[in-house]
């Protein structure tokens, strides 16, 4: 019990964030009557926080430099407007426009990066001036009006599904993908327990390493079981996975990601380490405006239009659910997957909240104390760490 | 009324692990000018923080008589309520507020809060006429040039009626028509019946206006000299300043030297803010394979902006001269471009520009090798796990694993992780920025080692330290530094500490 303890309270900031989105969900499972884990609402929680997500897996990388982005979210409505020109006045290809609309992300990106790393004018400045800048362009694109409809390819990107093989009912691609994915976090897990092994690193004790191994295992296949009983695996969630995955190994085993922690660790340290600190920050600013699009995207694709006021208040959740997942405001903190579960529990509030037919003042008014609270365990946890 | 305005008796003060004062004495006549000589580290600075109530009363030993009365400083209002008034070597002026804001900064012509504005130009105009500075009191400080924000200072201490003025290494920054204009009025103030601690590196200013001069060293009291009697020149305050023993604390070496690796020649660097301010003035030097060449100059001489300049432009700018590296010349115009022609500078501030204290050991020893340890762009994680555990084992890093936070680590281990770092990157030229402060003596012998061993194997050695006796015990050749220039070139044969020390407070070039 005692080294139970102990490892709980090791792990705390690792695992605190988990802890705590669980605990959420089974709150809510329990005063909405179980409507939260059904599986269409399932499905909606992804469909409708897939958006923010994506933001959240480029701000974080921001975040990790030192910097801010305020922009996102008029990116995304600015690039949302402009795939929307393309595709329904100008009738290009869909695929045209999706591959010009990233290219005006990363344009925007590049611009903005320009500005904090070779200028040096603070980020939060920078991208206020974004935020409002292309927010105006927005509505000049769009002449204050919303354009739509989309063309139905599009459209699938971000409401479609998987195509399944089969009638059984359930959606055999969910449960294979769900097993798949099982197989290969057990193997990686092996494998990296056996190497932490080798090198005299602490590792979890054996019982409670298959406990972790059981717990994901049954979390990964109940997701996707549940997922297999609606509608299958939504197209949006493939993409999320894939860019969690790219960018959480960019991250952790590259060198571009080992140079962000550093650039945001201790910037002149950094500089005199050899580390580009100016080309990092400029590229990590590209990323995000590519990010940006691509959420636009999804979300035009979603509402199947794109209006002016799309993406409000983005950037907000984007940077909640960065700082809740763990990152630092001072930088060279901060992790991909922190950022998601961070995002997953804005998300959790909000469906939650909304099922139980809470008003969305008081939605405001909790997310805002939800954010609060995570990053004061945060610091509180750090000053312990480091007193001792 | 007493002799001495100020009596400081047998003031000791210790911090974790160190005796920054052993029992230090000081007497101050009234209305003299009494200098303060020490190496760097001897104490001066932490007796008048003492002594300013920087550190109150109660967190040392012994104690201090104003005007015969004993006194116990909670505060720097404190002392400064008394007259007691230091300028330190960082001007701590705001550079946006006006002449006349700053003087009365803290200490307002106010009544019930609200500036009476007439009274503060006023008053600041009749202080700037005592310093004899010309400028208008609405200017703001960040516009004037250093030696007139040293008047300005010197005016905001008059203006709390100061009867003991302090001053840390007032002309440091100064060029010689500003620093003459400077001792002039000390002289003049002195008439005046202001008293005055001078703390200077500059022996020539020091012989020039003190009535008196206390000597400490390893934080006590050598000697007090008294200016008019017996004859005092340059030599004998230098011998009371380092006149210390050798013990062998040093590992033995032969040097075996070889070819010039790198060779500096007419090496030119201005400021970073202050563009009409030389820092370096065509210096030239050469390190030869195996050797280790120190070099040594008191702080602000200009070291650190060299070695900095050097390596990849990372300090300063306008930065002219050569660099031959095995006869050829070379570019280093970024850091990445030093690190590729085989450069490495181990800094002078670990904690701000030598480590990434929140990210573990490996990472910190892997940052500057990280191409070496990637294939496409992708870490190979077992190799590096490999780099610095073997790093670990070679330079004795006392740590329970490699994934320690590098914050958490102690002074000397922090080093090796950053010399790891260096040694990983394999260089041919090492430059080390004080390798050895604030690091205990048991470890200070290891990072000897570990030089001399960097040495042996072939590379180019240049220690910048502030220690002289650090820097004869482990150099071959020792260039002495002062104001940007190169002031002398001595072997180690016929190295001594006076003679550095004479290079060392030289003005002009060698």
């Amino acid at each position: 019990m005692e080294t139970l303890m102990k490892l709980f309270k090791n792990n705390i900031r690792q695992y605190g964030m988990i802890i705590a989105l669980v605990l959420i969900m089974i709150f809510f499972q329990i005063i909405t009557g179980g409507l939260l884990l059904e599986p269409i609402n399932i499905t909606n929680l992804i469909l409708q926080n897939s958006y923010i997500l994506i933001l959240a897996i480029g701000m974080v990388l921001v975040i990790i430099t030192g910097h801010i982005d305020l922009s996102v979210g008029s990116v995304a409505a600015f690039v949302g407007a402009v795939a929307a020109v393309m595709m329904v006045d100008m009738q290009l290809h869909p695929v045209i426009a999706v591959i010009a609309s990233l290219i005006v992300g990363g344009l925007i990106g590049a611009w903005q990066g320009f500005w904090v790393a070779y200028v040096r004018i603070p980020a939060f400045i920078v991208t206020l001036a974004g935020m409002l800048l292309f927010r105006g362009l927005t509505m000049i694109v769009l002449d204050g009006q919303s354009i739509s409809p989309f063309p139905g390819g599009f459209q699938k990107l971000s409401s479609g599904f998987v195509p399944d093989f089969g009638n059984t009912g359930t959606n055999l691609v969910a449960i294979l993908v769900g097993i798949a994915f099982t197989v290969i976090y057990v193997i990686n897990e092996l494998r990296d327990r056996k190497s932490q092994k080798k090198y005299n690193f602490d590792v979890l004790p054996g019982g409670l390493f298959l406990l972790k191994l059981f717990l994901m295992a049954a979390v990964i296949n109940a997701f996707t079981f549940m997922l297999a009983s609606y509608a299958g695996l939504p197209n949006i969630l493939i993409l999320l996975l894939v860019l969690i995955i790219i960018y959480s190994f960019v991250m952790n085993k590259t060198v571009m990601g080992r140079h962000i922690y550093a650039l945001g660790g201790n910037e002149k340290a950094a500089a005199l380490s050899g580390v580009k600190t100016k080309k990092v920050t400029f590229w990590v600013f590209v990323n995000m405006g590519v990010m940006a699009a691509i959420s636009g995207l999804m979300f035009a694709a979603r509402l199947n239009a794109a209006t002016p006021r799309a993406g409000t208040n983005f950037e907000l959740d984007a940077i909640a659910a960065s700082f809740i997942g763990g990152a630092s405001a001072t930088g060279g903190i901060g992790t991909v997957f922190g950022a998601i579960i961070g995002g997953l529990v804005m998300g959790v509030l909000n469906n939650g909240m909304s099922l139980v037919g809470l008003g969305i003042d008081w939605q405001q008014g909790i997310k805002g104390l939800v954010l609060l609270a995570a990053v004061a365990f945060d610091i509180y946890n750090k000053k312990k760490s480091s007193a001792s | 009324m007493s002799e001495y305005i100020l009596e400081m008796r047998n003031i000791t003060k210790a911090f974790p692990g160190v005796k920054a004062l052993d029992s230090v004495n000081l007497k101050i006549r009234e209305g003299e000018i009494h200098s303060l000589c020490g190496e760097n580290g001897a104490g001066k600075s932490t007796l008048m923080k003492v002594l300013s109530g920087v550190y109150p009363h109660g967190t040392y030993d012994g104690d201090i008589l104003f005007k015969g009365k004993v006194c116990e400083f909670k505060s720097i209002k404190d002392s400064e309520d008394l007259g007691i008034v230091i300028i330190h070597q960082e001007l701590a002026l705001i550079p946006y507020l006006s002449i006349a804001e700053n003087i009365y900064l803290g200490n307002e012509r106010a009544h019930k809060g609200i500036v009476d504005w007439n009274e503060t130009i006023r008053g600041a105009k009749e202080l700037l006429g005592k310093v004899g500075l010309t400028e208008n009191p609405n200017t703001p400080v960040g516009t004037i040039g250093v030696g007139k924000q040293q008047l300005v200072e010197i005016a905001k201490a008059l203006s709390k009626k100061v009867k003991l003025l302090i001053l840390d290494e007032p002309t440091a920054a100064l060029n010689e028509d500003d620093s003459e204009n400077l001792l002039q009025l000390m002289l003049e103030f002195k008439k005046q019946g202001i008293s005055c601690i001078l703390i200077s590196h500059k022996l020539n200013e020091v012989s020039k206006v003190s009535d008196s001069i206390t000597i400490l060293r390893d934080g006590k009291t050598i000697e007090t000299l008294d200016m008019h009697g017996k004859e005092v020149n340059e030599d004998r305050i230098i011998r009371g300043m380092v006149g210390r023993d050798l013990t062998s604390r040093y590992p033995e070496r032969t040097p075996k030297v070889g070819e010039v690796i790198l060779e500096i020649k007419d090496w030119t660097v201005y400021h970073e803010l202050q563009a009409d301010r030389k820092v370096i003035d065509g210096a030239n030097l050469h390190i030869r394979r195996g050797e280790i060449v120190g070099i040594a100059g008191l702080m602000g001489s200009g070291r650190t902006e060299l070695a900095m300049s050097v390596f990849g432009r990372a300090y300063g700018r306008n930065i002219s001269g050569e660099l031959y590296k095995n006869g050829q010349v070379i570019q280093n115009r970024t850091v990445t471009e030093a690190i590729a022609n085989g450069f490495a500078y181990v800094t002078e501030d670990r904690k701000d520009y030598g480590l990434i204290l929140i990210d573990d050991i490996k990472r910190n020893i892997s940052l500057t090798g990280l191409p070496k340890l990637a294939r496409n762009m992708v870490i190979d994680e077992r190799e590096e796990i490999l780099v610095a555990e073997e790093m670990r084992r070679k330079l004795k890093i006392k740590t329970p694993n490699i994934l320690q936070k590098t914050g958490n680590l102690s002074g000397g281990n922090q080093q090796k992780v950053v010399l790891s770092k260096w040694i990983y990157s394999e260089p041919d030229i090492l430059i080390l920025d004080e390798p050895t402060r604030g690091i205990d003596v048991g470890a200070k012998f290891e990072i000897y080692s570990i030089i001399n061993q960097l040495a042996d194997e072939g590379k180019g050695v240049l220690v910048i330290s502030s220690e002289l006796p650090e820097i004869l015990g482990i150099c071959d050749r020792i260039y002495v530094m002062n104001a940007g220039r190169i002031t002398g070139e001595v072997s180690k044969e016929e190295a001594s500490q006076e003679t550095l020390m004479r290079y060392m407070t030289k003005n002009g070039g060698a």
